[in-house]
């Protein structure tokens, strides 16, 4: 059932330079269960979206199956939403962008949709930069089969029947990195302060902008001996900095915390301001990126924060050159070479 | 001896990968040049070298453009496949053959004509280089074939300076291989010749091409802005097609900048995925495949389907089950086709017969998916797809505007009070579309597989449910209004016996109706073209007791289909197949059609 939220709202709720309130940006109510991480990245993605002044008509939400599949409801009502096959949300998103380059395509996926049934899209949308968001809510399990493992558990992971899971696990971030991915960032659902400025500046990249968010599943995934419970990931959480996002011309009026001060212009002239914790690591470096995830998992944590950063290279669109209108856009007199142009067609023919 | 003038077969026997395919079409490109039907099938083996490759050559003055049994006259440059080349001449035939090296004694026989033309030594003792040895020995037996046939040998400048037009300094060496081959015929041979070539003024205004060529016109033309695909035998060569076509007429020749993406996918499913996700965009978009790559983009079209999403979908037939015989020809997908994806689901198809239906077909197709919004599978095979056939050139309708079908823009939102994305406001079970980025405030839904109700709200209410089911029927019944329509060869019903027939059968079951009418055997005729079956099919079907259903493949799918859709009782169908790899031949329609009628009417009589 697709639930509808009342419609009441504060008078006085904030709005943006739109002039929409958050609840504009807000989708149905979520059916997912009570306490469910994906909630929380929804909330983000709001928060995101209405912060960033986007249209919601200019953006499609996309998705594949699953529960975080099913979020794209629960946000952006206004905007057209896709909810596709599984694991195969990256074609669609492929193709819808090809269409129209104007619009923001954002992507939910989960981490069985990613990472086992969606892996060989997911490896290929990365390799041609196709500009859009791409966010797993990774819980490790399926949660819509009722928990079985899926390919980011942990080896050793305990699930809720008290299995230990004997794979290895997919490091999805590490993995992007490795295929060339422009915008790498890893985050956890519980951390909106972190997320929401990431997902902000997802939405400024020029290009494939990757967000694995650990996203604890309530239900299947939470017991003692899990390694993407809400305990575990809040013991094991080592974020690589605090974030912040400074929209073009705004003044940066953050405070920050002890640390080293950082700020990334970013493609549309807005900037990523960071505090630096660990002073070997350098987001713009690939080299150093990869290393402080090897780091990480040495030490059995989680890095959280902006991992990787390169906005040197070209987006799809450019790649393939298509024209500054979208395709979407064209009519028959951009396309149709009429019937003059046969005349030669069947000469050469004969 | 009897002389055959424009009217026998040429089978070539050649080694893969040693230039004999542009030799072979310059043979054939040089008849279709003196105005006589001629028709090209290349056999070839799932190889790039090496391998033995066969491409048969049929002249017909009469028009006859299928394939026909018989070899009058095998040209053996393959020493490997030499034996049984020799064995399958028809007898009084010809063999032309390189006699560099001896034949055995045991390959000789008595009922047919051996021409050895040493075409290695020739070759050897004329060019230096390798390259140019192996090319050219093709040509030299061109030119002594010519030279056999009497071929208005003018025809060959012509020809040479039109192929070769930008590389002026390539039309010589050529014209000096064909005159070697002719020469050596003028002095040595001395026989009878009785195949012969003159020049006739019957093709008027064709064109020679292959059916890959056309659809990637077709899809020029048809407005697509968006091909996703991923590379499969036989149906490779119509995105490549498209490619080449984009270059020419969507690329802004002082940017570079192209109205146009085109993206070799990862496999079939990415390929149809971002097919679907570019029309959901409203950008016309497709692919091209073949019977594996249908197989997997099975889940998408159910999708497609259910979702209401326009997709033109190309799939080139070839001769399965699994990877079958890659390299030859089948109409076996019919039913994978028609009922793609799990549940209850229909798909329309299309079934052009000549290069000339392939364009105008895929340029209809993306008319028609958004019309009814739906995928359009356009149902060719390897014999049209990658042969050259004679066809009628290609025609465009400046006048006809693209069909965009119901979409609602900004102002149509407007006026509207609360937007239904399946609501069937016309009664016809086509509802309205938006496209994303419309409208600030209207016309945003949300796009699933699940079930949803009328304004697009995910529901598992049993009632909704069933209504959209219901609906998509309706559709389909509208859908035989929409689709083109069949092909009737009778003014008027002659007899109870008629004839169905689809795609490349066409050919050939046009001579066989002629041969049968010969034999005092009167069929009906109709070739169908589309899939839901269109109202004239369907009163055919109804005013003939026995239907006689041709089609290239074991199991009988279109009969399956007739039976499946109209409720004909499988009494009243019988199947006339073929399903070697090669194209069927008017001889096998008339052996077992003639077959059939004679038990049948020993049957009736009891």
């Amino acid at each position: 059932m697709t639930f509808i939220k009342p419609k009441f709202r504060h008078p006085d709720l904030p709005k943006n330079k739109l002039g929409y309130t958050i609840s504009y940006y807000e989708g149905a109510l979520s059916t997912l269960c009570a306490g469910c991480g994906h909630d929380s990245i929804s909330a983000a993605i709001i928060q995101s979206a209405f912060e960033m002044n986007i249209e919601p008509h200019k953006l499609a939400k996309l998705s594949g199956i699953g529960c975080s599949s099913k979020t794209p409801t629960y946000f952006l009502g206004n905007s057209h939403g896709f909810n596709s096959v599984h694991g195969r949300m990256p074609s669609v998103a492929t193709g819808a962008n090809m269409a129209n380059k104007e619009l923001i395509y954002l992507g939910v996926s989960g981490d069985g949709d990613t990472a086992s049934i969606g892996m060989g899209q997911f490896v290929h949308v990365i390799r041609r930069n196709l500009k859009m968001i791409y966010i797993v809510m990774n819980n490790g399990c399926y949660g819509l089969t009722k928990g079985q493992d899926s390919a980011t558990a942990d080896n050793g992971s305990i699930s809720k029947a008290g299995i230990v899971n004997q794979f290895q696990a997919i490091d999805l971030c590490g993995l992007a990195i490795e295929l060339g991915a422009t915008f790498v960032a890893q985050s956890f659902s519980g951390d909106k302060k972190q997320l929401v400025p990431l997902i902000k500046a997802a939405m400024a990249h020029n290009g494939f902008a990757f967000i694995n968010v650990i996203s604890p599943c309530v239900t299947f995934n939470n017991n003692k001996g899990s390694t993407k419970s809400y305990d575990f990931v809040r013991d094991h959480l080592e974020a690589t900095g605090t974030f912040d996002f400074v929209p073009e011309m705004e003044e940066i009026t953050t405070n920050y915390e002890s640390g080293e001060k950082h700020a990334i212009k970013l493609h549309d002239g807005s900037l990523l301001s960071f505090n630096k914790l660990d002073s070997d690591w350098d987001p713009l470096d690939r080299f150093s990126a990869m290393k402080a995830i090897h780091n990480a998992r040495e030490k059995n944590e989680i890095i959280t924060g902006l991992l990787y950063l390169n906005q040197g290279a070209m987006d799809l669109h450019e790649l393939v050159n298509t024209c500054d209108k979208p395709l979407n856009s064209l009519k028959k007199e951009d396309l149709c070479p009429g019937s003059g142009a046969l005349v030669s067609i069947n000469a050469g023919l004969r | 001896m009897s002389e055959k003038i424009n009217d026998f077969v040429v089978r070539f026997a050649n080694v893969n990968g040693t230039g004999s395919a542009s030799a072979n079409l310059l043979f054939c490109k040089a008849i279709f040049r003196m105005g006589v039907p001629v028709t090209p099938k290349n056999i070839f083996p799932s190889n790039i070298q090496g391998l033995p490759t066969w491409y048969e050559v049929r002249v017909s003055e009469k028009g006859y453009l299928g394939r026909r049994d018989g070899i009058d006259l095998m040209v053996a440059v393959n020493a490997q496949s030499m034996e049984a080349d020799i064995k399958s001449v028809s007898p009084g035939g010809y063999i032309l053959y390189d006699s560099s090296r001896k034949l055995p004694v045991h390959f000789h026989r008595e009922d047919i004509h051996f021409i050895p033309i040493p075409l290695m030594e020739m070759c050897n003792a004329t060019y230096t280089d390798a390259r140019l040895r192996l090319l050219f020995k093709n040509i030299i037996y061109v030119g002594a074939l010519a030279e056999l046939m009497q071929f208005d040998f003018s025809v060959f400048e012509t020809l040479l300076a039109d192929q070769f037009k930008g590389k002026e300094k390539l039309i010589a060496p050529n014209l000096n291989a064909l005159k070697l081959g002719a020469d050596y015929v003028k002095s040595n041979f001395k026989g009878d010749f009785n195949l012969k070539v003159e020049r006739r003024n019957l093709l008027g205004d064709s064109i020679m091409t292959d059916g890959n060529s056309a659809c990637g016109l077709g899809a020029i033309y048809g407005g697509a802005t968006f091909a996703a695909w991923y590379p499969i035998t036989p149906s490779t060569s119509v995105v490549e097609a498209f490619m080449d076509y984009a270059d020419e007429f969507r690329e802004d020749k002082e940017t570079g900048k192209r109205k146009v993406a085109i993206i070799q996918a990862e496999d079939e499913l990415a390929a149809i995925g971002m097919v679907i996700g570019a029309n959901w965009n409203g950008s016309r978009g497709f692919t091209a495949t073949s019977g594996p790559g249908l197989s997997l983009m099975n889940e998408f079209l159910g999708l497609a389907y259910f979702a209401e999403i326009p997709l033109v979908l190309i799939d080139v037939q070839r001769t399965g089950p699994s990877t079958g015989m890659p390299t030859r020809t089948q109409q076996s997908d019919i039913l994978e086709a028609a009922y793609a994806s799990h549940g209850d689901t229909r798909h329309i198809l299309l079934f052009p017969s000549t290069p000339k239906e392939c364009f105008d077909l895929t340029a209809t197709a993306f008319d028609l998916s958004e019309q009814l919004q739906t995928p359009i599978i356009i149902m060719t095979d390897l014999d049209l797809g990658m042969n050259d056939h004679i066809s009628a050139p290609f025609t465009w309708d400046d006048e006809k505007d693209y069909q965009r079908g119901k979409v609602l823009d900004y102002e149509d939102l407007e006026e509207i009070q609360r937007f239904g994305r399946y609501l069937d406001v016309d009664d016809d079970g086509i509802t309205y579309r938006t496209i994303p980025g419309t409208h600030p405030t209207k016309g945003s839904f949300f796009t699933r597989g699940t079930s949803r109700d009328e304004y697009a709200a995910y529901t598992e209410n049993s009632p909704a449910y069933q209504r959209n089911m219901d609906r998509l029927v309706k559709k389909w019944i509208t859908a035989r209004n929409y689709v083109p329509t069949s092909v009737l060869y009778q003014q008027e019903n002659t007899t109870e016996y008629g004839m169905l027939f689809f795609g490349t059968s066409q050919y050939s079951a046009e001579e066989a109706m002629d041969i049968l009418k010969e034999n005092h055997h009167q069929v009906d005729g109709i070739r169908i073209k589309s899939f839901p079956f269109d109202p004239v099919a369907i009163t055919f079907l109804e005013q003939h007791k026995y239907i006689f259903v041709i089609e290239q493949n074991r199991d009988a799918q279109m009969k399956s289909l007739l039976m499946i859709e109209l409720g004909i009782s499988a009494e009243r169908l019988i199947s006339i197949l073929n399903y070697d790899g090669l194209p069927i031949t008017a001889s096998n329609i008339v052996n077992q059609i003639t077959h059939s009628l004679k038990r049948v009417e020993k049957y009736t009589s009891i």
